[in-house]
């Protein structure tokens, strides 16, 4: 048995295992394609700050004062950004994904080109929505 | 040799596997348009006050596009976390159990989200 080969020891019967995540290179395509399913289990947390919003704003301005007090402090105003990143990245990764899945972008050369683009278009997009927020 | 055990034990594909994968798709394009149109709408708010918020939220247009945006948002994210569940836990009792624990949440959430939204829109 070679060292890299590592047996299973919860199964019936011995088996060989693929060899485990830091054996390989980290490359732009495994981090983002981790990166999608992370950004999608935060987004899944922030979107309970939407509801969080709504809901005071339907209980009354005492309620609603509470949430608004947090999202206008420093730290509240950094999960935000940080809540904006990562939705730009999970929604454009995920166009990125919507093309794949039509059969388009498949070779190495693109699928890094269509990479870079998705990871500056989220920092192009996360500047112009602060900007906004900022400028009104 | 096949053999018709796996039918008899109720084994193999439930036939949902399309149907999940479609929608979390179908999902995704919707979420498209309506997640630009809601970071916009809140990034250009002149203010964060309650009377600020309620006006966009009471108006019926935004009222509308924000239900759709959050039943949207619930379906999606309830498909996707449901792979994650499925993906690293191995026990079949503790994946079902949380699998049907997170469904139950994330309905409960969206439909009182839901009901806020109309609360305040009429």
């Amino acid at each position: 048995m070679s060292d890299g080969l590592k047996i299973s020891k919860t199964g019936s019967k011995p088996r060989p295992l693929s060899p485990h995540l830091q054996i390989y290179k980290w490359q732009l395509t495994s981090i983002m394609s981790i990166g999608h399913r992370a950004s999608g289990i935060a987004l899944s947390l922030g979107s309970f700050l939407i509801v969080i919003w709504l809901v005071t704003l339907a209980l009354g301005p005492e309620y609603f004062s509470l949430i608004n007090t947090l999202i206008s402090h420093w730290f509240g105003q950094f999960v935000l950004f940080g809540f904006s990143v990562v939705l730009f990245y999970h929604m454009l990764n995920g166009v990125r994904h919507l093309s794949w899945d039509l059969g388009y972008g498949f070779d190495l050369g693109t699928v890094y080109k269509t990479g870079y683009s998705v990871l500056i278009t989220a920092i192009i997009l996360t500047t112009i929505t602060w900007m906004g927020v900022w400028l009104y | 040799m096949a053999t018709p055990l796996k039918n008899a034990k109720g084994l193999g594909s439930a036939k949902h596997g399309l149907g999940h994968w479609i929608t979390q798709r179908v999902t995704a394009l919707a979420l498209l348009p309506l997640t630009l149109w809601f970071v916009s709408i809140v990034a250009l708010m002149t203010d964060s006050s309650y009377e600020s918020a309620l006006t966009i939220v009471s108006n019926p247009f935004n009222a509308t596009l924000l239900i759709l945006l959050i039943v949207s948002i619930f379906w999606h994210s309830q498909l996707g976390l449901q792979v994650v569940i499925e993906d690293y836990i191995s026990n079949k009792t503790k994946r079902m159990s949380l699998i049907i624990i997170m469904k139950f949440i994330m309905t409960a959430v969206g439909a009182l989200t839901v009901l806020s939204v109309i609360k305040i829109a009429l």
